[in-house]
């Protein structure tokens, strides 16, 4: 009994010991000294590690904000508060964080699309999408088994009428749903603006007309009568950029399908 | 001395760890694109083997046989490799921090290389003296850090060629690994 299982025990323990001790020692005396703001920066970050900054994670931002010169107003889950505690860490100005929010470029719910055939298989857009472009028939559209409710971490976006919709109160603009969406129909926009495109298809105007009731038919009615030059129609839909458009809602009223909302 | 040199011999070429055995292709593929770092690779694997051979000797003999559990062996093993893993990542992040980054996660995988636990097993399975093992485990690292190297000369230049579309990346990769192995079947008739 003793030497089967208690000294194998006791062996084994002394060796994990004397390892760990090792280590700890070594670990003290190869010690990397890092710089103390990066860990004050990590903590007033949300630890969100959504990535929407562009780095691997918070701890990876704020040692890039030491090191590299990173700006400081990247945290979009973290916002203004964020980046004024950053800058005042670091000392340096913040920039003025532009709130934003995810937005679907599509809006053919089950009113307005039909189905090309009975799906029965796993319930996620990834695998309805591999069969014959998806079951919707528009196959640019949001398919509504939502893969981008389960990567959201803050329960923003809920299916409503076989389309995702995403509440813009509760949405950070980590950037998940934007990647997991297997028809790229979600972008991210600032929040002040209310222009939205609600169409994403690439079908011709015909096409889509008979796909999908709500479509974009490409008439580009919106491009002749933008103020600013902000929005264009390319591959038959139209989309809006932001770093030009007024908000003015011309293009809203114009539009004969009544794609582009103002929300 | 013949025993010694047969050793240095089937270490380097005629049982190449990765060529022969395959044993540690994971770092073989994973750490062979830059000759830097398939060069810091090759060292640190060198440095682990030697020293995981070095320490597992007389865990071996002095704390397994006595006790009777020698069935242990590959768990006693496998902490003291990760031991050496840990310290070399210590040491490397302190002295070398571009090779830490480039290895990047390679460097804790060489815990899991089974290159260097099989080096530890066969050391005992063939029943070597302690220099033996020292020899052997330091050639052996030397001999996959050969292969290492050669194999990012050869990758950099498949990387270079007009491969077809569908052999592009790690189909090619594959292919010029097993050709690499082809050829040290030609040295499988030397030391006997």
């Amino acid at each position: 009994m003793v030497t089967t299982y208690i000294l194998p025990v006791i062996a084994f323990a002394a060796m994990g010991i004397i390892a760990g001790v090792l280590l700890s020692v070594f670990s003290k005396v190869f010690e990397v000294k890092t710089d103390e703001r990066i860990e004050q920066i990590n903590d007033v970050l949300p630890q969100a590690n959504c990535g929407a900054c562009g780095y691997a994670g918070c701890a990876d931002y704020a040692d890039a904000i030491i090191t590299k010169d990173a700006p400081t107003n990247l945290c979009r889950p973290g916002g203004t508060k964020a980046a004024d505690a950053i800058s005042k860490i670091t000392g340096t100005n913040s920039g003025e964080v532009v709130e934003q929010t995810a937005v679907l470029h599509c809006s053919g719910d089950c009113a307005a699309t039909g189905i090309k055939y009975e799906f029965t298989g796993l319930k996620t857009c990834a695998s309805v999408k591999r069969f014959y472009s998806g079951n919707s028939t528009c196959s640019f559209g949001c398919v509504g088994f939502g893969d981008c409710i389960s990567v959201c971490e803050l329960g923003a976006i809920s299916i409503k009428d076989e389309i995702a919709h995403i509440d813009p109160d509760i949405c950070m603009a980590c950037g998940k749903c934007v990647s997991a969406c297997p028809n790229k129909l979600i972008s991210i926009k600032p929040k002040s603006f209310s222009t939205v495109v609600r169409c994403s298809s690439k079908d011709n105007g015909k096409v889509t007309k008979l796909n999908c009731k709500n479509g974009c038919i490409g008439c580009k009615m919106c491009e002749k009568n933008c103020p600013t030059g902000a929005i264009t129609v390319t591959d038959f839909h139209a989309s809006i950029d932001y770093t030009k458009c007024a908000d003015c809602g011309v293009c809203a009223q114009k539009c004969p399908v009544k794609v582009i909302e103002l929300i | 001395m013949k025993g010694i040199f047969g050793i240095i011999l089937a270490a380097m070429l005629t049982d190449n760890f990765v060529l022969s055995k395959f044993m540690g292709i994971c770092p073989f593929l994973g750490v062979s694109k830059k000759i830097n770092s398939s060069v810091g690779m090759g060292v640190a694997v060198t440095f682990v083997m030697t020293c995981a051979a070095i320490a597992t000797y007389p865990v071996y003999n002095f704390i397994l046989v006595p006790l009777n559990i020698t069935y242990l062996k590959t768990i006693a093993f496998i902490l003291i490799i990760a031991l050496f893993v840990q310290l070399v990542e210590i040491v490397l992040k302190k002295m070398i921090p571009p090779l830490y980054k480039s290895l990047g996660v390679y460097l804790p995988l060489i815990t899991t290389n089974c290159a260097v636990l099989g080096l530890t097993i066969l050391n005992i399975d063939n029943k070597y003296t302690f220099l033996e093992c020292i020899i052997n485990a330091l050639f052996s690292g030397l001999g996959f850090m050969m292969v290492l190297l050669i194999f990012s000369g050869v990758r950099s230049k498949v990387d270079e060629a007009d491969v077809p579309e569908t052999f592009k990346g790690v189909p090619s990769t594959l292919i010029a690994a097993a050709i690499l192995s082809l050829s040290f079947l030609g040295f499988s008739g030397l030391g006997k």
